[in-house]
């Protein structure tokens, strides 16, 4: 047995690098710190019902095993036949691989796109249209005493971002609110318990009214303390935990922001609710968002993918840069995969663009909405793809999909995924992060090391083995380039 | 059958999250991502009780999910289903020039179903034919 710490996750964008593994017999058989998510990917990762160990080749219909040589091999010669192919994925992978897949892209004339494009692809056109103040998460744990989540949920989609770099940390100058948060807990469960027995005492349960809704803002939020407002279309568990929520009806998220711009500096509003809000309540909230000392917008796939898309991202860094004028304000997008950064920062060193960048004529070109993933596949124009890391045939609609499988679909991953179900070729590679090292970047562009924490199948060898492996076959049968 | 105008959000959910980990193909994944979160009050409008299967029909695809009642209501008219294969087919492909399809606030029907759930290999089959593949 041997214990394996500061060992970093490879499950979000939030990065956790304290986790503890305790390992017997190359398993993983305990796991400290980690949540939910990232325990589950530590445990059961292994699991071979789902793990793929041995190469496959689809022949008569069939996928059938073969060997790693001969995958490679026809890999190679697919994508170097290929007039347009696609080489989609590589948030999952380490930044070492994404290098060598841009190279891969270069050499076949592809397209090269990474999953920002179904994620943060419009905060990223955003930020290009309009600049933006970030920091890093560091700061944040230190110094915010106002944190905005707006359009995500990190209770579930970054279990510890909270614990780790928002509300519920100790920072230097800015305390936890979790005592607040259990107390705010433990009277509302009392609160419900009354009330249940004052129901059951009563002969007659219409005269229990339940209590009107109030409004006003709670006074935990005007107290110079930590806190934390909420801005979601449905009440989440993060909307439980924070002192605030605002509730946006759907689709409305754009005219909220351009609204809280124009309270920002005082302007009237001939209005008497916006986006499903009412008017004094914006402008109570705004007195905090002004009133703070340093503050941070974290926005989620709320913003990107309902209907204003980058947008809503362009009012939103507006209303950062406004508020800037009054006070400290910086906004950070919440990034999904654990190095879907890493992807759009290895993007930016090679190519000068982060993500949906077109090969196909001898240069680099960028123009997402032509040259992203499931334009081009919903088009019907690429006629092969390779799939590293990642689930499209999950992940993309329905019509994109439907072109993906038609042609040759060669996939890289670890797991059995609907992907590569559906795939011509599948080449196991070790899990990044825990099998193979590598490096990641966090959501605030930090980077950070992966370890090997056990040793992977015989056969499974590390993502950017697998790449360099299908770049020199390529090159060899383009002719004389081999390196 | 009453049919209910609602909007359609998908996203992430802590046991969506587990259960990829889990594997895509296993109960728990299924479990956690072919439902369909409905507002208590939409779910007594359908005249049905939590657990039942709902067809859930957008412009793009219609699809069987179990309906779950939702834990945080109100938000009437809004239903919520976790990001995945089910989630998918529910989904437009035009991406309004940014290249990203939109995912969150689409027009949706809901009304009760007879009919089981598909599972993934079947829905797959369903939706892309995977056994008319041809060999490389």
């Amino acid at each position: 047995m041997r214990v394996v710490s500061n060992v970093t996750c490879p499950v979000c964008g939030s990065l956790c690098d304290d986790i503890e593994l305790i390992v017997e017999n190359n398993h993983v058989t305990k796991v400290r710190n980690a949540c939910a998510v990232g325990e589950a990917k530590f445990l059961a990762f292994a699991d071979p019902k789902h793990r793929r160990v041995k190469p496959l080749i689809r022949k008569n219909g069939e996928l059938v095993e073969a060997s790693l040589d001969e995958a490679i091999r026809r890999t190679a010669k697919i994508l170097a036949e290929a007039s347009y192919p696609l080489l989609y994925g590589w948030s999952c992978t380490s930044t070492e691989a994404i290098r060598v897949g841009l190279e891969l892209a270069e050499e076949v004339g592809g397209v090269a796109d990474n999953t920002s494009t179904v994620c943060h692809g419009p905060s990223i056109l955003s930020i290009q249209n309009v600049g933006f103040s970030s920091c890093t998460l560091g700061q944040i744990r230190h110094r915010a005493d106002l944190v905005i989540y707006w359009g995500c949920n990190p209770w579930s989609a970054h279990p510890r971002h909270l614990e780790r770099y928002t509300t519920f940390t100790e920072g230097r100058f800015q305390k936890s609110i979790w005592i607040r948060y259990l107390t705010k807990l433990r009277a509302l469960i009392g609160k419900k318990k009354a009330q249940r027995a004052a129901e059951l005492a009563s002969p007659r349960k219409e005269v229990i009214s339940k209590p009107e809704r109030t409004f006003g803002l709670p006074p935990t939020l005007t107290a110079k303390q930590r806190k934390m407002i909420v801005v979601d279309v449905r009440k989440t568990r993060s909307a439980e935990i924070a002192d605030y929520f605002l509730q946006v009806k759907p689709n409305m998220d754009y005219e909220l922001l351009q609204a809280l711009r124009m309270l920002v500096f005082d302007r009237e509003l001939d209005l008497d609710e916006v986006a499903g809000i009412p008017i004094e309540l914006l402008e109570e909230v705004t007195d905090v968002m002004v009133g703070c000392r340093f503050g941070i917008l974290f926005f989620g796939l709320g913003l990107t993918m309902s209907s204003a898309k980058v947008r809503n991202i362009d009012a939103g860094i507006s209303l950062v840069r406004d508020l800037n004028k009054k006070t400290k304000f910086t906004i950070m997008p919440m990034r999904g995969h654990f190095n879907v950064t890493g992807a759009n920062v290895a993007f930016t060193w090679q190519t000068g663009y982060p993500y949906a960048v077109d090969f196909s004529q001898g240069f680099p070109q960028y123009n997402p909405g032509e040259t992203s993933a499931v334009d081009i596949l919903a088009r019907g124009d690429s006629d092969a793809a390779l799939i590293v890391a990642s689930d499209p045939v999950a992940h993309f609609p329905k019509r994109a999909v439907k072109n993906l499988v038609e042609n040759p679909l060669i996939v890289i991953d670890p797991q059995v995924t609907p992907t590569s179900l559906m795939a011509d070729i599948v080449i196991p590679s070790a899990f990044v992060g825990i099998e193979a090292e590598g490096t990641a970047y966090r959501m605030d562009r930090v980077p950070l090391p992966l370890k090997k924490v056990v040793e992977p199948p015989a056969t499974c060898l590390p993502d950017e083995v697998i790449l360099q492996r299908i770049l020199k076959e390529v090159r060899k049968l383009k002719g004389g380039k081999a390196a | 059958m009453t049919k209910l105008k609602v909007t359609l959000l998908t996203g992430r959910t802590i046991n969506q999250g587990t259960g990829k980990e889990h594997g895509k193909l296993s109960k728990k994944y299924m479990e956690s991502v072919a439902i369909c979160q409905i507002d208590p009050e939409d779910l007594k409008k359908l005249g049905i009780r939590e657990g039942k299967n709902v067809r859930v029909t957008t412009a793009f695809g219609s699809v069987v999910l179990k309906a779950v009642k939702s834990l945080r209501a109100p938000h009437p008219h809004v239903i919520f289903v976790p990001y995945g294969p089910w989630a998918n087919a529910l989904i437009g492909s035009e991406t309004s020039g940014v290249g990203m399809p939109t995912f969150k606030g689409i027009p949706a029907e809901v009304e009760t179903s007879q009919e089981r759930i598909v599972a993934l290999p079947e829905l797959l089959k369903q939706q892309f034919g995977r056994s008319e593949k041809t060999c490389v």
